[in-house]
Parts: structure tokens; C-alpha cells; sequence
């Protein structure tokens, strides 16, 4: 009998073979905490009696929710923070570098076959890189931090296999939708994702990353990406052969199989107000629109920011409409300053905003109101997320956002 | 804790976090103000009936929804000394083992038992049931003495030797 990815990562991680439904212990490689949790987390800790961390360079503090401070109390979080990494001897700190999932991947924090936790739920991400990830309470991650393990359930698999070549305005913000809206909310709740087939070799770690993010829309604990040569390029490594090992056998255990032909994918949108409430653009052609938001550690990226300004050039946003564009980190700001990209954007009519969570978490950077309505690149378009409870969010690829921010309604990329 | 016995209330499938606890309640001041109105969607006089030991017996899924940690804290403050469900959601299982609350995972128990009756539980062994055994996936120690412990803080101040846990 074979195995999963994550069934190998955990083996790997542990020494022993495991099955799903197993519960183990992990040693943790990397935590990620973020500028909302540290002050709890810093509580926790000292509540708990621990008085060192256990390897403070696997820790990583990272300030994007409420950078810049939006309320007057957000830089008691800033002050907490520098006083926890000051007091606990901690390197690993970003005050304004961009997001956190888009760091911890950028910046060299993790590698394949990594177990990392994060006090974000989005912290399945780093599967884009074959890294078992996934979101914490704070009080585990102050247990972490003290202990350098977790205790985890070993999850079923849900294989996915995708196969052919995406027609041109699909992006994979497309595949990720459609398979939440296949799946359900609930659908891989505790079950580990895990990608396959030539589009998603195909596939740049920034699109597979796109994909893991949203993978807790589906419930899922982790969504997996086999490590390739495109991973060892982006993560500055060579693999080894344990990494290129994390694959699932041929005879590995499935709890689901769901096979998908990229030809027949379209463009679609999560409509309010629930991710699993996805339906082809073309059916909800011609809607009017208020707002245009691309950013997020979902589709904040330079290829999402390029793919946005091939169609945004030349043209100009809807009179009426705001485009608001956020880099998910300061580097990605920098390339698409660098090559063009930006200057395309705000020729266009784009506000662009400083890399941070900004109004993805509802926070700052163009919040709505009653009856607003605004086509997003982001993850959720929960009641409330962006605004009020009577904002109409849309989830959408990048090159839809940038459409629909033309035409001032929605349309078809 | 080894070993018990309790009288058990049985339970269906998706048992959520909304019927737990509903989201009005939540702004109550603690746990204890909120444990009277536990299942009341479903069952308005259920957390009145409940007493000290005993054990809820459910269906798939139990614990599915929101994130909400009050819903393993309620269930254990209204004396439930564990949940035997066929499957539950990952939140509720981390925040409940976290917050010492046992639960355990039995996919044909729900299916023979009824309400009223009475089981034995003997910690990472099995489940008795009118002569019935049916055997528990072990627990690692570290998750029993967590839920021994009365959750994850006062075991990691177990741990540290805090005192004033």
C-alpha cells in the first residue's frame, strides 16, 4: 500500500509510518504569528509558565493586518510584539514587508516537506511548496512556542487531478473556486487536498499558491503541491530526494478522486456570501459594480498584477469605479514597479495601496457600505468582510476583476 | 479517569457549533451564563437534564460551523465527562481536547445504543455497552494528560511546574 503526501511529510516528520485517523505528535519547523494574535499569544505563553521559546529563529512575527494602523489602539499590537521578540530573542520579524503567507514562502521560511503552523487560518498556503501547513488557535501556537511540537490527527486525502491546457482568460483562481463550489464548504473538512496532473505541474508556485490559500474554504487542514523543479527555483534549493519523494503513489489510500479536464473550466465568481456559492461569470453578466479589488495573499502577486494590466492597458477603470490594487509584499511592489506593471495600473486609474491585509480583513483601503457592490481577488466574501453587512462581495480571478473594473459591471474576461 | 461509567444523551449527525451555543447567547459574560441555553435549538430542555458524568453519543460531523471555543468550554461546564460522536469537525476537536474535554471517535456505537443507557469507558481502550465491547483508537498520552490536565494552559503549567495553575 502507498501513500499520500501528507501521509509521507507526517512519516517523515515523525520516523514512523502513519495512517489516516492517527493521531502524532509533530516537531514543528516553522510558526508563523501574526500582529492581530501576538498580543494573546505573548499572554498565553507567559500564562502557560514558559520563559524561552524553543528555537526562536523558527518563529516569525509579522505585522500586515493592521499595517499602517488604521484605529488608534492597533499599535499597542506593534508594541507587544517588538517588547515579545525583544524579550525572547527572536530575529524573524516583518513590520511592513507585505503579507504574511506571501512572506513566509517568499522570504525562504519554508521549504518542502515542512510542518508549519500559523495563527491564520490561511496558513495552508505553503502547500504550494509541499509543506504541510495549517491554521492554530493562540493558545496552541503558545504551546508551540514553548514545546516546539503540536499534537495533529493525520488526515484523510481528497485527490484532485487536473489535465489539459486552461483556456486563455482561466486562471487558477478559477479551478480553486469551481472546486469549493464542487466540494461544499464542509466538503474536505479535515481531509488533506492534494493536486495533481500536468496543468498543475504546468502551473507557477505563485498560481498552486493561489490554490492552497483557499483551501479552509473548503475546510480542508491542507492542500498539497508535489515539490518540482519550478519549487526548487522559487525556494532557492536544491531537492533532495526525500523532496522529490512527495508525491502520492500510484497505490496510495484516496478518500476521494475528482478528475477535472482544464478545458472545460470557465471563468466564475463566489457570489455573496458564501465561497461555496460559485457560479460561471457568464451568468451573472452585466451586474453594475462599485469597487474593483486586486490584492490579497490570494492574488496579490506580480503574475496576478500582470495578468490585470494586460487587459487594464490603454484602457481606463468605469468612471465610477474604484480599482483598487494591493501587492501582497513590498518585493512583489518593487518588480511590478520595476517592469511597468504598476505604471500600466495607475495610468489605468488604479489606486495602489502599500503591501498589507488592508481590505481583504475589512480594516482599511476602501471599505463599503449598504448596497455597494465589489468584484474581489481575495479569499472570503463573508457578511461584513469588506464593510457592512449589505456589501456585495464577488470572489474572482485577477483577470476578471481587471475586466469588469473596465466595463463597470461584470463581464466576461 | 481511567475508567467510568456514565448514563448517555444521544445525539444526530452535524451537531453545530450554532446548536451548541447560539450566537445570541454569546455575548454573555461566561461560559456558565451561557450553559443553560447549550442545544437549544434542537433541544430547549436538554442542558437542564444534563447532570455531572455523563456522556453525549452523536452522529457525523459533531461540532461543524463557526470556530467558536465556547462550544467544547459549555459542553464540559455542564458536566458532559465526554462526547462519543462517529466523526467530528477539526476546530471543535482541537478546541475541545484543548479546552479538557475528551472526546471520542466510534463510528458504530451511536447506531446500537439508546438513550438512558449506560457505558463504560476505560481511557485508550474500549467502550462497553451491555456486554458490548467496542475498542477506542488510543490516544496519545500527551492528548490524555492535556485533557486531565483541564486543558492545554494548566497542562503546559504542569509541565513548567507552574503553581498557581
Amino acid at each position: 500500500m502507498g501513500f499520500t503526501i501528507i501521509e509521507k511529510i507526517v512519516r517523515n516528520n515523525t520516523g514512523k509510518e502513519v495512517h489516516p485517523g492517527d493521531i502524532v505528535t509533530v516537531n514543528v519547523d516553522r510558526v508563523m504569528i501574526h500582529d492581530i494574535f501576538i498580543p494573546f499569544v505573548a499572554s498565553k505563553f507567559e500564562e502557560m509558565g514558559f520563559t524561552k521559546i524553543w528555537d526562536a529563529d523558527k518563529a516569525v512575527l509579522i505585522y500586515d493586518h493592521l499595517v499602517p494602523a488604521s484605529q488608534v489602539d492597533d499599535t499597542r499590537h506593534f508594541r507587544i510584539g517588538n517588547e515579545f521578540v525583544e524579550k525572547y530573542g527572536m530575529k524573524n520579524i516583518h513590520r511592513s514587508d507585505g503579507i504574511c503567507h506571501q512572506l513566509m514562502t517568499e522570504a525562504g521560511y519554508v521549504k518542502p516537506g515542512d510542518v508549519v503552523f500559523g495563527t491564520d487560518s490561511h496558513t495552508t498556503t505553503y502547500g504550494c511548496v509541499g509543506a504541510f501547513s495549517s491554521g492554530i488557535g493562540y493558545t496552541e501556537m503558545a504551546s508551540i512556542l514553548g514545546t516546539g511540537t503540536l499534537w495533529i490527527r493525520v488526515p484523510e486525502t481528497i485527490r484532485v487531478n487536473i489535465t489539459g491546457k486552461l483556456p486563455e482568460n482561466v486562471m487558477a483562481k478559477d479551478i480553486i473556486l469551481k472546486l469549493i463550489g464542487d466540494l461544499g464548504a464542509d466538503g474536505a473538512t479535515y481531509k488533506a487536498l492534494e493536486f495533481a496532473g500536468d496543468t498543475v505541474e504546468n502551473m507557477t508556485v505563485a498560481s498552486r499558491m493561489s490554490m492552497s490559500n483557499m483551501a479552509i474554504e473548503a475546510g480542508a487542514k491542507c492542500a498539497l503541491f508535489t515539490p518540482d523543479e519550478k519549487t526548487a527555483e522559487y525556494c532557492g534549493i536544491t531537492l533532495t530526494d526525500k523532496e522529490l519523494d512527495l508525491a502520492g503513489d500510484a497505490d496510495a489510500k484516496y478518500c476521494k478522486v475528482i478528475n477535472y479536464r482544464a478545458e472545460d473550466f470557465v471563468p466564475v465568481m463566489a457570489c455573496p456570501s458564501n465561497v461555496d456559492n460559485v457560479k460561471p461569470v457568464s451568468e451573472l453578466a452585466g451586474k453594475e459594480i462599485d469597487q474593483v479589488f486586486i490584492g490579497s495573499c490570494t492574488n496579490g502577486r506580480l503574475e496576478d498584477l500582470m495578468a490585470a494590466a494586460e487587459i487594464l492597458k490603454g484602457k481606463h477603470v468605469a468612471p465610477f469605479v474604484k480599482l483598487i490594487v494591493t501587492p501582497a509584499s513590498r518585493k512583489i511592489y518593487k518588480e511590478a514597479a520595476a517592469n511597468g506593471t504598476m505604471a500600466v495600473l495607475a495610468e489605468a486609474g488604479a489606486i495602489i495601496t502599500h503591501p498589507s491585509c488592508g481590505l481583504c480583513c475589512g480594516r482599511t483601503g476602501g471599505i463599503l457600505t449598504d448596497g455597494e457592490t465589489v468584484i474581489a481577488t481575495n479569499n472570503r466574501n463573508f457578511l461584513g468582510r469588506m464593510g457592512t453587512s449589505k456589501v456585495n462581495i464577488y470572489l474572482a480571478s485577477p483577470k476578471s476583476a481587471a475586466a469588469c473594473a473596465i466595463a463597470g459591471k461584470i463581464v466576461n474576461p | 479517569m481511567d475508567k467510568f461509567t456514565g448514563k448517555i444523551w444521544v445525539l444526530g449527525d452535524d451537531i453545530d457549533t450554532d446548536i451548541i451555543i447560539p450566537t445570541e447567547y454569546l455575548a454573555l459574560k461566561t461560559v456558565q451564563d451561557m450553559a443553560p441555553y447549550a442545544f437549544s435549538p434542537l433541544r430547549p430542555e436538554l442542558a437542564g437534564q444534563l447532570n455531572a458524568g455523563d456522556i453525549i453519543v452523536a452522529g457525523k460531523n459533531f461540532g461543524c460551523g463557526s470556530s467558536r471555543e465556547q462550544a467544547p468550554e459549555i459542553i464540559k461546564a455542564l458536566g458532559i465527562k465526554c462526547v462519543i460522536a462517529k466523526s467530528f469537525a477539526r476546530i471543535f476537536f482541537r478546541n475541545a481536547i484543548n479546552n479538557g474535554l475528551l472526546l471520542i471517535e466510534n463510528e458504530k456505537l451511536r447506531d446500537v445504543v439508546s438513550e438512558g443507557d449506560e457505558i463504560t469507558i476505560t481511557i485508550n481502550e474500549s467502550i462497553e455497552h451491555q456486554g458490548n465491547q467496542y475498542p477506542i483508537t488510543s490516544l496519545p498520552q500527551n492528548l490524555v494528560d492535556i485533557i486531565n490536565a483541564g486543558g492545554l494552559v494548566k497542562a503546559m503549567q504542569k509541565l513548567n511546574n507552574v503553581e498557581n495553575g
